[in-house]
């Protein structure tokens, strides 16, 4: 069953992540409130993904806390998360989204009906007999967003969903993403394609090397970046 | 060849002898097999997804035991089996019973084995979207091993194949008694020794042709099943 309670707002207090004696995120305070999509900017490897992960809980913090709804051990029952690769199961196209449905305790009458207005949404009707692994990567990607809005959540996280598509799947993932923040659910998503930026973005949290520099408006992060990193990374130069 | 001749008169007239030893070879390898399968799959899944010291130390065990001796597995349950054994007073030794129990032991190791690999490398593929999806342990365990179905198959078939050709135990704790305990193997090698080369020929043929057959059912299954999930 569903609980209660919300898993909003999501706050980090302090976080740290290193994996032996690398740093990953340093110490990085945060709070992600409803609202439009906040989009995690900055260069490969600023950390922007196990930010992510962190922020679904999938990656316990080294130091700090990370509490969901003002809670801190809630388990992911209305949160979801697409990968930048996802792994589709060895099952057909339907068979992945109703298997998510079961996970997230959709009672079995209703999943026949559920799963059609999913690949609906995700406009993949056509394909619901085919084996998931047969897709191309623009239709596993949105194929992964059928089944984790499947999970009904509030926060959507998605690591760079579009990193490896062509234009129009691209164009096609945009369009889920901003149907679900229509509908209400909290994008959180990492990317480094500034047009995405400001095609999706409500919100912009900019990283550099672990480290959180800036949290702003997309408006004013896009015209009046507060730091010398963020206004080199628009401009296009190379930040390390 | 005259006995390759009288071979195939044996198995097209429908001998009786011949059928009853196919019969229960059939019979004790495919209970061994059943057998190994209900323990070995959730041990080999209990071994991949779970991290307790001496893990490493139990597959590298678990592996070696993939080649494990017939004749040794045969003695060992021999001497559990025997009337001054621990296990004598069941009375079992020298019966179809004792063959299922040796021939599982022996199948167990190559089942639990192959089957921990091939449901690990699923699991590092899995891990990540399953957490997401908060499955929990029991749901782990069922996922990989339905969505690794048809890959555990083929591990049923080398567990077969182990069991149906293998000699050495079924010979120790069966004891070849004629119309009993006599199968397709062991009779092989009494026939041979023995000078009956036919029934020895045939049953050759009649055992490699069952290997084929069922070889070639799986794959066909497995073709079958791949095409419908893209595995």
């Amino acid at each position: 069953m569903r609980a209660p309670h919300s898993d909003l707002p999501l706050a980090l207090d302090e976080v740290s992540l290193r994996a032996g004696e690398t740093g990953i995120l340093d110490r990085i305070s945060l709070t992600i409130r409803p609202g439009a999509p906040t989009l995690i900017v900055g260069p490969n490897g600023a950390g922007k993904s196990s930010l992510l992960r962190v922020c679904m809980g999938l990656l316990a913090p080294t130091a700090g806390g990370v509490s969901w709804g003002g809670r801190r051990d809630a388990r992911p029952l209305r949160r979801a998360f697409v990968f930048q690769r996802p792994v589709m199961l060895r099952r057909s196209v339907a068979a992945n989204v109703a298997y998510a449905l079961a996970q997230a305790g959709c009672p079995r009458r209703l999943r026949a009906l559920r799963v059609e207005e999913l690949l609906d949404s995700v406009s993949l009707s056509g394909l619901a007999a085919r084996p998931a692994r047969s897709l191309s990567g623009g239709e596993q990607q949105k194929l992964a967003l059928a089944r984790a809005l499947a999970r009904d959540p509030e926060l959507l996280f998605l690591d760079e969903p579009t990193a490896n598509l062509d234009p129009a799947a691209t164009r096609g993932v945009e369009e889920i993403v901003r149907a679900a923040a229509g509908a209400g659910i909290k994008i959180v998503m990492a990317s480094h394609d500034l047009g995405q930026v400001r095609r999706l973005a409500g919100e912009v949290l900019f990283m550099v090397r672990g480290c959180l520099r800036e949290q702003s408006e997309a408006d004013a992060f896009l015209d009046r970046p507060s730091t010398p990193e963020a206004a080199a990374f628009l401009r296009g130069d190379i930040v390390l | 060849m005259p006995e390759g001749l009288d071979a195939w008169q044996l198995i097209v007239s429908g001998d009786a002898t011949l059928f009853a030893i196919v019969r229960l070879s059939l019979a004790v390898s495919l209970s061994a097999v059943l057998i190994a399968t209900i323990t070995g799959l959730p041990l080999g899944a209990a071994l991949a997804l779970t991290r307790f010291p001496g893990r490493t130390g139990l597959i590298v065990i678990l592996n070696g035991f993939m080649g494990l001796p017939p004749v040794v597995v045969g003695l060992a349950v021999y001497l559990l089996l025997s009337r001054s054994g621990p296990l004598g007073f069941l009375g079992i030794l020298f019966t179809p019973l004792a063959m299922v129990v040796a021939q599982a032991l022996l199948v167990l190791p190559i089942i639990a084995a192959l089957a921990r690999q091939t449901i690990e490398d699923l699991w590092r593929e899995y891990r990540d979207e399953l957490a997401a999806m908060d499955v929990g342990a029991a749901g782990r365990v069922a996922t990989l091993l339905w969505d690794s179905r048809i890959s555990l198959l083929t591990v049923l078939l080398a567990g077969f194949g182990r069991a149906a050709a293998e000699v050495g135990t079924v010979m120790i704790v069966g004891g070849n008694i004629d119309g009993f305990t006599r199968t397709m193997t062991t009779a092989i090698a009494l026939e041979t020794s023995k000078g009956d080369l036919p029934l020895a020929m045939g049953l050759g043929i009649v055992l490699i042709a069952l290997i084929l057959l069922i070889n070639a059912g799986v794959w066909g299954l497995r073709v079958w099943s791949e095409r419908r999930v893209g595995a």
